[in-house]
């Protein structure tokens, strides 16, 4: 897989409004890794917070893709640790947004069961609805 | 003199018990709740976006409210707590947000309410010697391991509730009811909040390595004071096998005060719990009837 790197991606457009919404300054980050050593369910992920951050970094798009990013619970466990205080926590919600942006919403009323939402505190949907659609 | 409250959208429904048992104790206590005339649903997440001002809509709403009914308001769920005091927090950081919201809604917030949850009261009103006084049937010897979660301690420069990485709060409290008080590992480890709704195998997963840790350390119940840490913790109780793991009660920090202060069994509110918390009580001569 060929990934290009230049100076366009790296301070362009997506890094830019990644860095807006977040209100964050992705190149603070020197991946130490302590956000990914606490993280609670870096277990479940298929890149590590570390890494999102890294790949935002670079400008690279396809971090969009990442499941991570949905499956962050905004624990806040990683800017705790952040020894830079990232507060990375903004900076997947922001990936989540620009997502939803592009290809729609993640969670739609239809994939909850009613059984489910019956004994669920309504909490979690309109947490859910709030993370996973505009 | 009585304290604007505010329930929440869960605390009045599904997590009914918490919010009978937490009136009935602010009452026993002298801290009586005074719910708000008029309230919505805080939104449940407080907002990460920084252009997000849609999100902040309903609790600078919920905060007027409180500052018609007094200036304060307290509240049981740790998530409305976190919402809340997270967008006080904001609003008094960022006047230029709070203007533009004001202008949306029409209904001008001053910026002024003071948010506090109900164990800041416990610990800085009433007090743990007072709570200790007036317990009528210590729990003495009910190993109880606290479980914090996420939002009641983080982040900690916004929230200022207790040390995130030692907290006691919840400690002191099941101290002064007399309980053996259990620390364990995962005391503020997240269950996995809303990705019950669309993940749910993940807070399955949390919800194990939780009850297991806290089990190791010997306790006979756990403790929490947030709606979805204790569904996560103990609703998959009930169905999930090979876990090699006791049922354990998920009990909320208002009902052990509850059974502690003597008060009547229908305030405890613990009908709808999965893992039935009632047997811890019985040694104690303390029983719903």
């Amino acid at each position: 897989m060929r990934t290009k790197l230049s100076l366009q991606t790296v301070r362009g457009e997506f890094v830019n409004r990644i860095e807006t919404i977040s209100g964050q300054s992705l190149l603070a980050c020197n991946q130490c890794g302590k956000c990914s050593a606490g993280c609670p369910v870096a277990f479940s992920m298929d890149i590590l917070p570390n890494q999102v951050i890294r790949m935002a970094q670079l400008g690279m798009e396809d971090v969009l893709q990442a499941q991570t990013i949905w499956t962050c619970a905004a624990c806040l466990t990683c800017v705790s640790r952040c020894p830079k205080g990232i507060d990375l926590p903004r900076v997947m919600e922001a990936l989540r947004q620009i997502y939803m942006e592009r290809f729609g919403n993640v969670l739609d009323a239809d994939q909850i069961a009613p059984e489910q939402a019956a004994e669920m505190p309504q909490l979690a949907i309109i947490g859910g609805f709030r993370k996973y659609s505009v | 003199m009585a304290i604007p409250y505010f329930p929440g959208c869960t605390l009045s429904t599904k997590a009914n018990g918490y919010d009978r048992s937490g009136r009935a104790v602010a009452q026993a206590l002298g801290l009586e709740f005074q719910e708000l005339d008029e309230w919505q649903c805080c939104g449940a997440t407080f907002p990460l976006a920084t252009d997000n001002a849609m999100a902040l809509i309903a609790p600078t709403r919920l905060l007027r409210q409180a500052q018609e009914a007094g200036g304060q308001v307290t509240t049981l769920c740790a998530v409305c707590f976190h919402v809340l005091r997270r967008t006080q927090n904001f609003l008094q950081g960022h006047p230029d947000a709070l203007e533009r919201i004001n202008w949306f809604t029409e209904e001008p917030y001053l910026g002024n309410v003071r948010v506090t949850h109900f164990l800041e009261l416990l610990r800085d009103q009433l007090t743990w010697e007072n709570l200790r006084a007036k317990v009528a049937q210590p729990l003495k010897g009910l190993r109880v391991a606290p479980y914090y979660g996420c939002l009641l301690l983080r982040p900690q420069s916004e929230i200022c509730l207790d040390d995130p990485d030692d907290p006691h709060i919840l400690h002191d409290c099941l101290a002064a009811l007399g309980c053996e008080v259990i620390t364990f590992p995962y005391q503020s480890e997240c269950c996995g909040s809303y990705l019950a709704v669309n993940k749910p195998e993940v807070p399955q997963q949390l919800a194990q390595d939780i009850l297991a840790s806290a089990q190791r350390h010997g306790a006979q119940a756990i403790v929490t004071a947030c709606p979805l840490c204790q569904y996560n913790l103990d609703y998959p109780q009930q169905s999930v096998s090979g876990w090699a793991l006791k049922p354990l009660p998920v009990l909320y920090f208002t009902q052990l005060m509850a059974v502690a202060l003597g008060l009547p069994g229908e305030v405890w509110g613990m009908e709808e719990h999965i893992v039935d918390p009632l047997p811890l009580f019985a040694p104690y001569g303390a029983t719903v009837a």
